[in-house]
């Protein structure tokens, strides 16, 4: 088959990496060549952050360009927005409908705009739009996002949700791993 | 053997480890870290962080010829600092195999320059492989170790961002014990005096001649012919970029070793091509080498020396075509990355501020406060640059000096702050420097450093005790504040810029982040006192916004800090959840 390109964009500290890792390892279990490309150091505190993830039978490059993305899977409505431009005219863009502002719209140098989901739905692509949030909540916490939003993708992948809870198992602390399992249900049951 | 989806990084540390690793000493730099952290979880190598590059050189030197295999390992501009022991290492050459990676930033995704580290394979003479992904890079680094045995010189590895940090796949494979090499005394060889360092000179570059004609020929550098309308001589992550966009549409010559480069190999290749590009980031350094032979390529006056390469920049300028995409109209306000929420660096800032001082800045997560609202940075270098520029400062203009601190961090300082505040006493400048001492080295992802009291793989140490450090360098103003009370951090380093002589001033808390650090409940605003004079979003605090002419703290990222609840004059942020 040929490549292909999924992006993770959202906030600083939201629990990307985390996402983009399960992700790589359910793709590698599904037996696909697969490069994730994260971002650390610098763009880490609290900016915007992206990480590329790329499968098929021989992937080349680890990034993703304009217009290149099959799915975006966002943390963050501003986000989504920004990186919209890398979605292919026909991809799926999921968007979770948390908001947090910037810190030029904090002081009052910007301003975060409003309607950016209808925005988006208005350019052609398709749009799933979740509250991730609440879903968390409900699974017990609120650094579940990342996980609810795993599960609300792999409903639009061809993945068994088995190897999607393997994963889970394999990179999640025992500990947290009944919460984890509910948020990726709860994500994947709601995924519209 | 089995193959796993390693980080360029991890991968380079799994092929030194199988090739036999015995010594690795490096100090902490995006994108290079991770190698050294991953050394670090196998016992059977000797690791550690050492203050800086320089230092971590010059350990790894002092180990491959006392004959273990060694390692260490930086980010660009930190073989900057280490340039000194490279420039002679390749003139003494080693007794059993080093390899040294550095790791460039095209793009400085988390840099201060876009330096080409090539340069230094060149000028210092010695071999430099490149691989193009996490595969590449376990198998170049095992054979990075053997080219340096067979040659008798250091190999330098170099990674760019998106090698380093990109997830592959990897062959992993069991490690070969080596045993020690036996270290015969040999000045001529190991001692560089000008009797010595003239006759090895020669040696030298009789070893350049050798690496070339080894490079014509190893399987390093490799043909891939398809297409031949269009022939591409690339390396690194641009190979990878190239082949995505090209395809079989075009011929490859991929470069393993980008230093010293082959002539017959690039001018055969050349020659079965009707048209040739040079694909490579930052500078044209196999393009110069193309043209120096008289080998005719595109180089950069089609592409660019600024930035990251990409296969939609390729396909762009080679073929022409470009990917369709949608965006909306809105105005997206930028994201830039702040302080955390409870980050001990910004309540020193905000009395900074107060202060209205000219602050000399250096390299951590503290740059960050050069950015509004904060925005209390004036200069930002390199690496201890804050201290020994502030000095420099201030003997040029005396009459400001009392409005004039340097800020450093505690690794940073450790690093190479320290010889600028020896400058400070010696030479006597009205300075004050502020170490901020959070305990860890942070921008970096948490390592330990000579004042945290642990080694890398955790183990109890002597730390060094800045305060006492800095009072026997000479300094004999030394205090320490706590960066969470803002009155303090206020009036103590307006004490010190104000006294006659030189000046140190510790801000000492730890990391927020750290896991070991334990918060206080968050805090909240008592909506009916909050009267939205906005004072408490003067510290740029990640966790407060403002919803209905009121203050709002995020209980998800709130701390407890309560640096905000000292500007508040209504007595609204209290501490604790509302309930």
């Amino acid at each position: 088959m040929s490549t292909k390109s999924i992006m993770i964009v959202g906030v600083g500290g939201q629990g990307t990496l985390l996402a983009s890792r399960l992700l790589g390892a359910a793709l590698l279990s599904a037996g696909y060549d697969v490069k994730v490309s994260e971002v650390h150091g610098m763009s880490q505190r609290g900016g915007s952050v992206v990480t590329y993830v790329k499968y098929g039978d021989r992937v080349y490059s680890p990034i993703v360009q304009k217009g290149q993305a099959d799915l975006i899977l966002a943390f963050e409505q501003l986000e989504a927005a920004r990186w919209l431009p890398f979605l292919k005219t026909d991809g799926t863009i999921i968007a979770n409908t948390q908001k947090m502002d910037p810190m030029p719209v904090v002081t009052g140098a910007a301003v975060y705009p409003e309607g950016v989901l209808d925005a988006i739905r208005c350019t052609g692509v398709q749009l799933r739009a979740v509250d991730a949030l609440s879903l968390a909540v409900e699974a017990g916490s609120t650094k579940a996002v990342n996980v609810v939003l795993i599960g609300v993708m792999a409903a639009h992948m061809d993945i068994d949700r088995a190897v999607w809870e393997q994963a889970i198992r394999d990179t999640v602390p025992q500990k947290f791993l009944d919460m984890n399992l509910k948020a990726f249900a709860l994500g994947y049951e709601n995924a519209g | 053997m089995s193959k796993q989806l390693l980080i360029g990084n991890e991968a380079v540390a799994r092929g030194l480890y199988e090739a036999g690793l015995r010594v690795a000493s490096s100090y902490p730099g995006t994108p290079s870290t991770e190698i050294t952290e991953c050394i670090a979880k196998y016992d059977d190598v000797y690791s550690e962080w050492a203050p800086n590059e320089k230092v971590a050189m010059e350990v790894a030197a002092g180990a491959a010829i006392a004959g273990a295999r060694s390692f260490c390992g930086m980010k660009h501009v930190g073989l900057n600092v280490a340039a000194d022991p490279l420039f002679t290492a390749s003139y003494t050459g080693i007794n059993a195999g080093m390899v040294i990676a550095v790791a460039d930033d095209p793009g400085m995704h988390s840099s201060q320059n876009e330096q080409d580290s090539r340069h230094y394979a060149k000028a210092s003479k010695l071999m430099m492989l490149e691989p193009s992904d996490s595969e590449e890079c376990l198998q170049f680094a095992k054979r990075a170790l053997a080219l340096s045995e067979q040659f008798d010189a250091p190999v330098i590895l170099r990674l760019t961002t998106r090698v380093a940090h990109s997830r592959s796949l990897a062959e992993v494979g069991e490690r070969e014990e080596i045993d020690l090499k036996p270290y015969t005394k040999d000045p001529m060889k190991y001692v560089m005096m000008p009797g010595m360092a003239i006759k090895k000179h020669v040696v030298v570059e009789q070893r350049i001649l050798d690496q070339v004609a080894w490079a014509e020929t190893t399987d390093l550098n490799r043909e891939e012919m398809y297409n031949t309308d269009i022939g591409v001589i690339t390396s690194g992550i641009t190979y990878t970029y190239a082949k995505e966009a090209l395809g079989e549409g075009a011929s490859y010559l991929k470069l393993g070793c980008v230093y010293p480069l082959p002539v017959e190999r690039i001018r055969a290749f050349a020659a079965k091509c009707k048209k040739v590009y040079v694909l490579e980031e930052l500078d044209p350094f196999l393009e110069e080498h193309c043209r120096q032979n008289g080998i005719a390529v595109i180089g950069k006056e089609a592409f660019t020396l600024q930035g990251e390469y990409s296969q939609s920049l390729i396909k762009k300028v080679i073929l022409g075509q470009e990917d369709a995409s949608v965006a909306t109209d809105l105005e997206i306000p930028a994201r830039p990355p702040v302080l955390c929420a409870g980050c001990p660096h910004r309540g020193l800032f905000y009395a900074l501020k107060k202060l209205n001082v000219f602050v000399s800045g250096d390299i951590g997560c503290y740059t960050l406060g050069a950015l509004a609202p904060l925005a209390m940075i004036d200069t930002c270098i390199c690496m201890g640059a804050s201290v020994s520029a502030l000095h420099g400062r201030n003997k040029a203009d005396e009459a400001n000096a009392k409005k004039s601190v340097a800020v450093i961090g505690d690794s940073t300082f450790m690093h190479s702050g320290v010889t600028g505040l020896i400058d400070i006493a010696y030479n006597q400048s009205n300075s004050t420097v502020i170490i901020l001492d959070n305990s860890i080295t942070g921008m970096t992802g948490h390592q330990d450093n000579p004042t945290t009291g642990k080694t890398i793989k955790g183990d109890p140490t002597t730390a060094v005790s800045l305060e006492l450090l800095a009072k026997a360098v000479g300094i004999d103003r030394v205090r320490v504040v706590d960066p969470y009370n803002l009155e303090e951090c206020e009036r103590v380093i307006r004490e010190e810029v104000e006294a006659d002589e030189p000046s140190v001033v510790i801000s000492r808390r730890p990391c927020a982040l750290l896991k070991y650090v334990k918060h206080k409940p968050p805090m909240h605003v008592d909506a009916d006192k909050c009267v939205g004079c906005k004072m408490c979003m003067k510290i740029g605090c990640p966790a407060i916004s403002m919803k209905d002419k009121k203050s709002v703290i995020d209980f998800t990222q709130c701390v407890g800090c309560a640096v905000c609840s000292q500007l508040c004059k209504f007595g609204a942020i209290k501490e604790g959840d509302a309930k």
